[in-house]
């Protein structure tokens, strides 16, 4: 999170910047809707739709079901030639199951894509219901604080328009997108993020945005709308969940360029085949023509593509992270660097308070006694651990309130924090701050300090250097507090399957040098930037781009807009600004940046699965030839019998058997293209050759055995 | 299927000699086209520079895409047009001692598409068609023109699959300087000698007319034969300059001059390849590509060798005719009776099968289309290979560049198709293979095909065209498909059966021609141009793997199943059912 990259910050952030309290770390989230991938409810849609999918103008936006569709339409023709011409007579049965049959396989294909949007389209409803209908209560332009009972006019939400002002109370939901001009309150986010805790959200700063649809708990905020009705976080969520402007991505357009090729290669070689056929004496009827392009053009993939990129950015949503074009989804499956904030992701939020370390003959118990005094009205995390630990481990008696203390809370231009007491100061902070602040009373400087801050600093810890004045003594320096990050556990581990996976990680730490590169050893990370600023940050991504190294960052501050802009994939923390969320091309609702890793798994199993399904449907071509091509000239030709390798009974049962494989093994595949193929950590030559084995020589294999056996039950129900 | 050991160690040698050569021709056509220093620096240079002065070409000039493309197109058409006048005006030209008359239009047109192609397919018989101006000024001048072009043109890919910025692929003039000075001219100099030395003949009398043992006086075609033989392969041009091609004693003399000539075929594809993975920075990525066509190669090798010397299964028998019992003995005896055994019909007795089979696959797997045995007399499967391999692109070592391309073009389409199965998007050394770069390589796929099989599908039902077979049944087909195979891919070899020299086929071979050559070329040139100004990621242990068996196998996975099943169909309907029918007892 930014709190570590703004300044060298040796000292705790203010709780406002913490966000969410205290749960980042804690609560795991379950996924917002547990929907199995078969739920009656998108099933029953689903084939609705696949019906409804049949029109002519839906299905020229995919060239190879195109094909099939107008494929089926001749056969159809066909069949009712085949009623009416009665030289055709014998041919009946034949070409309706045919028909049937292709019709069968373009509703497949329209039904997996059906299946895809059922879920978007289950959870766009329920965000529906989150849109407000109660009436916002807007105030008079340029009112900036509150007053109980104060005048506002009730208007619906949809009357709501940019720049507007609006109070919303506790119990109201807040009816639009919007930036908190005055007060704090605590915001139930659950219709989000499907999160049930609360969180606070407060004016200026990074957390002053809010979002239409959520609710305020407590207390009251005054809000300037940002968003006209319809272009809200909520419609352009509900947009994106339910694929409806979906966009192809780039190599879903290329793959689209590929199978039309080989869709016009391939009413070529079966149009040829006609005159070659009337060479060789024996015209091939027009059913068995389509039959054999509708097997031969990539109908697999070409049915299951869009498909499975709806499920890709479905998974997304299933993680709680909307990707706001799926473009950012496939980049995610080629980043090759991570940049990862330390704070929140590899470490632990929190610096907590380890050792006291005395220096000059200080007594630990004076150093202990001062540093817990310094750190009483201290309620960040890393006071109240210095605390604890003078208390548990130092065994110091906590003192008494008086009310003469007076706390100077942390700033980032004093960068220390202290209590002044009558007669007494103690500062505790920076060690260049708080020397200098205790130079500047004329304390010297204790020989032992300089050794052990940069030993703790050389440790991966970070030295808070306590100080005091007393009236009547010198001011002098007391000893340095150890507070030490700690690294989450199981994150070496997910970087080395990361380096597996061919992507480095980068840990961007506020810390110095020193500091960084000790937590960086620890946590096993690939390279570090220190002391970093949204310039240097903005610096790295670009020498890496230049590189051509695909980069992925997480960002929630204002400042990491441009970063998050630069970033190839960029992702927002919910919880974030208003820029960062629109600089980044995904946003987190959990505000998780671990999540990254997930991002770029999930993107990853995208393109695996399109390409699995690209290889399986090619390789299928090799047995469809030898089921269909015997079977159309072997009574010109009776030697062609030895081409038919799966010895099908009968010439209309091998056509139809080869068509019933293309069409059933698209319904087979529906739950592979919509759950993705299992994406492992392992390096990328071992991943070419496994799955080649599985949908390439796989993929040549099944078909021979499927095809024969449906000839088998073809056969035994006596149906060709 | 037969296999001797005589015929499977010719391929062994001769692939053993090929894959030495392969590293010194590569890096000596680094020289060439990096600008490095060659050996005949001192004398060359000054001869290069002149041209340039005298042509106002600037060396450092570097043209894109679309700039060397029509360099080169400008420079093609202008040849062929050229071509043309001198066959048209040649019984007014000198150099023509035997009289031949001008060559009718039809025919000049087809030729001259033919050579400047690098097709060479031939309609006619050189030694009674054309003079000896025509043969020198304007088919060998094709010979290295269209070679060179083919070269320089895979290099201008490259250069865009290679380079790390810029969106130029070179200058179009000064490689096709620089391949014919450094490249072409130097190892025809030394090959012509050698083909002299073998018998080969080398002169501007016309023809010998002698007396045989009976009396009778035979008159026997000469020319300048040993220059035009050496490019005519190094090119792999293959237009012969008798009409025998290479089975002609005086063009193809001796078992070495066989080995040589194969050997020429194929070096400069072979060299391309590790040149290829040279300037890509890491020669195995050029060594997978040679992996894969290898095993393209010694398969269709094998088989045609084992398909031919396993010989007619119906002359095995004892057929009992009206007038007498017939059967042939094609079983191998090496030594008591040294009979080559199999299938010898239209084979010289010189070559044998192994010789002749390996010849037929090599001429075909690159673009070069001589041929010294006749391809028509093959069985139907050992005839299919050498179909396929055309029909493939001639990717196989890829002949002078043509072919060189189209292996790229599948491994791009392999790094696109299962590239992603790793969980990237498709990159190929480094670059990002996208919508444009898609676009281009399945544009370079669709049009074998539908050359191919569009204008033999019209052929065949054509009155005409179905007339001038010579084989009624499933070898017509293949005579029709094997002439439009060999002319879209440019290779020019003939399947002979077919008489194609009417205007109906001289007409539409001249279009499948430079539609295979230049619907081919153009889209593959944009695709270099696509690539070149792409950034380059660095490999990683996430990237696709493009070196290696896993990647060779991909690749050859692709070609065969992508490229050869298109032709299924129609092969079924020809050699296949042809082959079946055979053993079946029917032969057409």
């Amino acid at each position: 999170m930014n709190q570590s990259m703004n300044v060298q910050v040796p000292q705790a952030a203010p709780p406002s910047q913490q966000g969410r309290i205290g749960r980042r770390q804690t609560t795991v989230r379950q996924p917002r809707q547990n929907l199995s991938l078969f739920e009656p409810k998108i099933l029953g849609r689903a084939v609705i739709d696949a019906f409804k999918k049949l029109d002519p103008r839906v299905q020229a936006r995919n060239p190879v079901m195109f094909v099939v569709e107008v494929g089926s339409a001749v056969t159809t023709i066909e069949w009712v030639r085949s009623l009416i011409d009665p030289h055709l007579q014998g041919q009946q049965g034949f070409v309706l199951a045919v028909t049937l049959w292709l019709w069968f396989t373009v509703l497949f294909a329209n039904f997996a894509e059906a299946m895809a949007e059922g879920r978007g389209k289950a959870q766009a409803d329920t965000l529906r219901r989150a849109r407000t209908e109660t009436p916002a209560k807007r105030l008079a332009p340029g009112t900036t604080d509150y007053a109980p009972g104060m005048p506002f006019e009730s208007v619906g939400a949809p009357q709501l328009r940019k720049g507007d002002l609006v109070l919303v109370e506790a119990g109201d939901a807040i009816p639009s997108d919007g930036e908190i001009v005055a007060g704090v309150a605590s915001v139930d986010e659950s219709a989000i993020t499907g999160e049930s805790a609360p969180v606070i959200r407060e004016s200026g700063g990074d957390r002053s945005a809010v979002t239409g649809g959520t609710k305020v708990l407590s207390d009251w905020i005054i809000v300037r709308i940002t968003s006209n009705p319809g272009e809200t976080f909520l419609d352009r969520m509900i947009a994106l969940v339910e694929g409806a402007n979906r966009q192809k991505t780039p190599n879903e357009i290329a793959l689209n360029i590929l199978l039309a090729v080989l869709t016009i290669i391939f009413l070529l070689a079966v149009v040829t085949l006609e005159p070659f056929a009337i060479y060789s004496g024996n015209p091939v009827s027009i059913t068995a023509l389509v039959a054999l392009l509708v097997c031969l053009i990539p109908t697999t993939i070409g049915g299951l593509l869009s498909a499975i990129g709806i499920a890709g950015m479905d998974r997304l949503v299933q993680r709680n992270v909307l990707a706001m074009s799926g473009r950012a989804v496939e980049a995610a499956g080629d980043v090759d660097v991570l940049l990862l904030d330390k704070t929140g992701t590899i470490t632990l939020g929190n610096r907590m308070a380890h050792e006291f370390i005395p220096v000059n003959g200080t007594t630990i118990d004076e150093l202990a006694e001062a540093a817990m005094l310094s750190s009483m009205p201290d309620e960040t995390p890393e006071g109240r651990s210095i605390v604890v630990l003078a208390r548990d481990t130092y065994h110091q008696n906590e003192p008494h309130d008086n009310g003469a203390v007076t706390f100077i809370p942390f700033s980032a231009t004093t960068r220390m924090s202290g209590v002044d007491l009558p007669g007494r100061e103690v500062r505790k902070g920076a060690s260049d701050a708080v020397l200098a602040w205790a130079t500047a009373r004329k304390a010297s400087t204790p020989a032992d300090l300089q050794p052990t801050v940069e030993r703790i600093a050389r440790a991966g810890g970070t030295p808070l250097v306590v100080a005091e004045t007393r009236s009547g003594a010198k001011p002098r320096i007391l000893g340095v507090i150890y507070l030490k990050d700690i690294v989450k556990t199981g994150m070496r581990e997910r970087f080395d399957q990361l380096r597996k996976m061919g992507i480095r990680t980068v840990m961007i730490t506020g810390d110095n040098p020193l500091t960084a590169k000790a937590i960086a050893d620890e946590a096993g990370v690939d390279d570090f930037l220190a002391q970093a600023t949204p310039e240097t940050k903005m610096k790295l991504i670009r020498e890496q781009q230049a590189g051509g190294r695909l980069v992925a960052m997480t960002g929630d501050g204002t400042n990491d807009a441009p970063a998050l802009a630069q970033a190839d994939v960029g992702v927002a923390m919910n919880t974030g600004t208003q820029a960062a969320k629109e600089a980044g091309n995904m946003v987190d609702l959990d505000s998780n940046p671990t999540k990254l890793i997930e991002i770029v798994e999930v993107g990853k199993q995208l393109l695996i699965t399109r390409g699995a399904l690209t290889t399986f449907s090619i390789a299928n071509d090799v047995a469809k030839y030898f089921a269909i091509i015997p079977a159309v000239f072997v009574a010109t030709f009776p030697q062609l019998q030895a081409l038919n390798v799966m010895q099908l009974r009968t010439p209309h049962s091998a056509i139809l058997s080869a068509v019933i494989f293309n069409a059933l093994i698209i319904i087979a595949l529906i739950p592979l293209a919509l759950r993705g193929v299992k994406y492992r950590a392992v390096g990328a030559g071992r991943l070419l050759r496994d799955n080649l084995l599985i949908y390439g020589v796989g993929g040549i294999i099944l078909p021979f055995v499927g095809i024969k056996i449906i000839d088998v039950i073809l056969a035994a129900l006596h149906l060709a | 299927m037969t296999f001797t050991f005589n015929g499977l160690a010719q391929i062994a040698v001769f692939f053993l000699i090929l894959l030495l050569l392969t590293k010194p021709v590569g890096l000596y056509l680094v020289a060439v086209f990096e600008k490095k220093n060659t050996w005949f620096e001192p004398v060359l240079r000054p001869v290069e520079k002149a041209f340039y002065w005298i042509s106002g070409v600037k060396e450092d000039e570097e043209q894109d895409w679309k700039a060397y493309t029509v360099s080169m197109l400008v420079f093609t058409v202008a040849g062929l047009l050229l071509l043309y006048a001198i066959e048209r005006l040649q019984d007014k030209l000198p150099l023509n001692p035997m009289h031949q008359s001008a060559v009718d239009p039809a025919l000049a047109w087809n030729t001259a598409v033919s050579f400047s192609t690098n097709t060479n397919w031939q309609n006619y018989s050189g030694e009674t068609t054309m003079s000896y101006l025509t043969q020198m000024m304007g088919l060998a001048f094709h010979n290295f023109t269209s070679a060179a072009v083919g070269i320089v043109l895979a290099v201008a890919v490259i250069r865009g699959f290679v380079r790390r910025s810029g969106k130029s692929l070179g200058n179009f003039w000064v490689d096709l300087t620089r391949c014919m000075l450094y490249l072409l001219l130097p190892i025809c100099i030394v090959g012509a000698l050698f083909l002299v030395w073998q018998g080969v003949p080398e002169t501007f009398n016309g023809s010998a007319v002698v007396t045989s043992l009976e009396g009778f006086k035979q008159t026997i075609a000469l020319g300048p034969v040993a220059s035009q033989e050496v490019i005519k392969m190094l090119g792999t041009n293959g237009g012969g300059f008798f009409n025998a091609n290479s089975a002609h004693p005086f063009e193809n003399p001796t078992n070495f001059t066989n080995l040589v000539e194969m050997l020429w075929i194929f070096t400069f594809g072979a060299g391309l390849l590790y040149f290829f993975g040279k300037v890509a920075g890491n020669t195995k990525i050029g060594w997978a590509l040679f992996g894969a066509v290898s095993f393209l190669f010694l398969a269709a090798a094998v088989i045609c060798f084992g398909a031919e010397q396993n010989g007619n299964p119906l002359l095995n028998t004892v057929h009992a005719t009206k007038d007498a019992v017939v059967s042939v003995d094609q079983t191998y005896h090496e030594y008591a009776l040294a009979q080559p055994g199999g299938n010898m019909e239209g084979k010289e007795m010189r070559f044998g099968i192994g010789s002749s089979t390996l010849f037929a696959t090599v001429t075909t797997d690159a673009s070069c289309g001589a041929v010294n045995s006749w391809h028509d007399s093959y069985t139907p499967i050992g005839g299919m290979i050498p179909m396929l391999n055309i029909a493939l692109g001639e990717i196989v070592f890829g002949g002078v560049g043509s072919g060189h391309y189209g292996l790229l073009m599948f491994a791009v389409l392999a790094v696109f198709i299962a590239g992603l199965m790793v969980g990237r998007t498709p990159e190929y050394l480094g670059k990002k293979i996208e919508q444009q770069e898609v676009k281009m390589a399945s544009l370079g796929l669709l049009i074998l095909p539908l050359s191919i099989l569009g204008f033999s599908a019209f052929a065949i039902v054509y009155p005409h065209g179905v007339s001038q077979i010579s084989n009624p049944g499933p070898h017509g087909l293949s005579e029709i498909l094997y002439a439009y195979t060999s002319m879209t891919g440019n290779n020019g070899s003939a399947f002979a059966g077919l008489s194609a020299n009417t205007p109906f086929y001289n007409w539409t071979g001249g279009f499948a021609m430079l539609i295979g050559r230049f619907g081919f070329v153009i889209p593959i040139m944009a695709l270099g141009g696509a690539l070149a100004g792409k950034r380059i990621a660095p490999a990683g242990p996430g990237t696709l793997p493009t070196t290696g068996v896993l990647f060779s196998a991909l690749v050859v996975g692709v070609i065969l199943i992508v490229g050869a099943l298109t032709f299924f169909p129609a092969y079924a309907l020809g050699p296949i059912v042809e082959h079946l029918l055979m053993l079946a007892g029917k032969t057409f």
